[in-house]
């Protein structure tokens, strides 16, 4: 064995600081990081167009708040039944997995179905990515690229999911495949948590 | 998540999430300046923030490592926010083309 083999063989995967089970876990949230300085990144170019900008409407008073509060409703409990599957196959409770998994899959396509119609509603109002009758032009080109990389989030974790509930519905999971759920719950939480951050500094600032 | 540590409450994290929510959408409405209105909005979404990473994500029970991973962008945002502070320093401008003064003829 080379001196650096036997180097790495002298260290106790246990004792790792970085993971002490799932490199999958680590790699996740590898992914997620960078990913989180893509929405960082489109936050702070919205910020920086915004304030200077001198003809910026007001968002809530173009944009659906009651709406939006609503998706956001539903992206929260979807991220509780989320933690509610993981549990359940934690424990070996294959129809509990079942239940919320499926559960979580709607609330996803339900804030997918409601986009779409908040989309539609608003490009019928004339906002559009190059013009809109309310003020600066690059608030709706701001508003469709922020949350429309969001949305394709959202579907990416829909389909995600959707590939371990077919498996879950067929019976292909067990307790061992909880740290493959968990992952994949890393995923879903992150959609959820900068969901959080756009309702704020896009519909509500 | 190790399976070793005791579960979070995540009925009551969701009540805590319903409702800073709630009171967002409320805060809008405030007869306040918006600069309050907005410390306020962005201190409630960074609690709503810390309440998924910490307790869904359960970054609370991992090792110390997944906490340094996931705050690195964070700081490099706020970098970034520094980054951009010379173009927020330059005058607002009006996105529509408004009608030039006419030049003096020499």
């Amino acid at each position: 064995m080379s001196q650096v083999g036997a180097l790495h063989a002298a260290v106790d995967p246990v004792e790792s600081p970085l993971t002490p089970e799932s490199w999958g876990k680590l790699g996740m949230w590898i992914f997620l990081a960078g990913d989180a300085m893509s929405f960082g990144a489109l936050l702070a170019g919205y910020g920086a167009l915004r304030y200077g900008s001198a003809d910026w409407p007001l968002p809530s008073s173009v944009l659906g708040v009651g709406l939006t509060a609503f998706m956001t409703f539903l992206l929260i409990c979807s991220s509780v039944t989320m933690v509610l599957a993981l549990a359940a196959i934690q424990r070996g409770d294959q129809q509990g997995l079942r239940r919320f998994l499926s559960l979580t899959v709607l609330g996803g396509l339900l804030f997918l179905g409601l986009q779409a119609y908040e989309w539609t509603h608003l490009i019928h109002e004339g906002l559009t990515l190059t013009g809109n009758p309310f003020g600066a032009v690059l608030f709706g080109t701001t508003f469709f690229i922020i949350t429309g990389f969001h949305g394709a989030h959202v579907t990416g974790g829909v389909i995600y999911l959707s590939c371990y509930l077919v498996q879950a519905l067929r019976k292909r999971l067990d307790r061992g495949s909880a740290n493959a759920i968990e992952i994949a719950a890393l995923y879903w939480h992150f959609v959820d948590l900068v969901w959080i951050l756009v309702f704020t500094f896009v519909y509500l600032l | 998540m190790t399976s070793t540590h005791k579960q979070p409450n995540y009925i009551g994290v969701f009540w805590w999430l319903l409702a800073l929510t709630i009171l967002e959408v409320g805060a809008i409405f405030l007869p306040i300046a918006r600069l309050l209105i907005g410390i306020l909005l962005v201190g409630m979404a960074m609690s709503k923030a810390a309440l998924v990473a910490m307790y869904f994500m359960h970054l609370k029970f991992e090792r110390r490592t997944m906490g340094w991973i996931a705050i690195t962008p964070l700081v490099l945002c706020v970098l970034l926010v520094f980054a951009l502070l010379p173009d927020l320093s330059a005058t607002p401008h009006r996105s529509t083309a408004r009608p030039q003064a006419p030049v003096a003829p020499h």
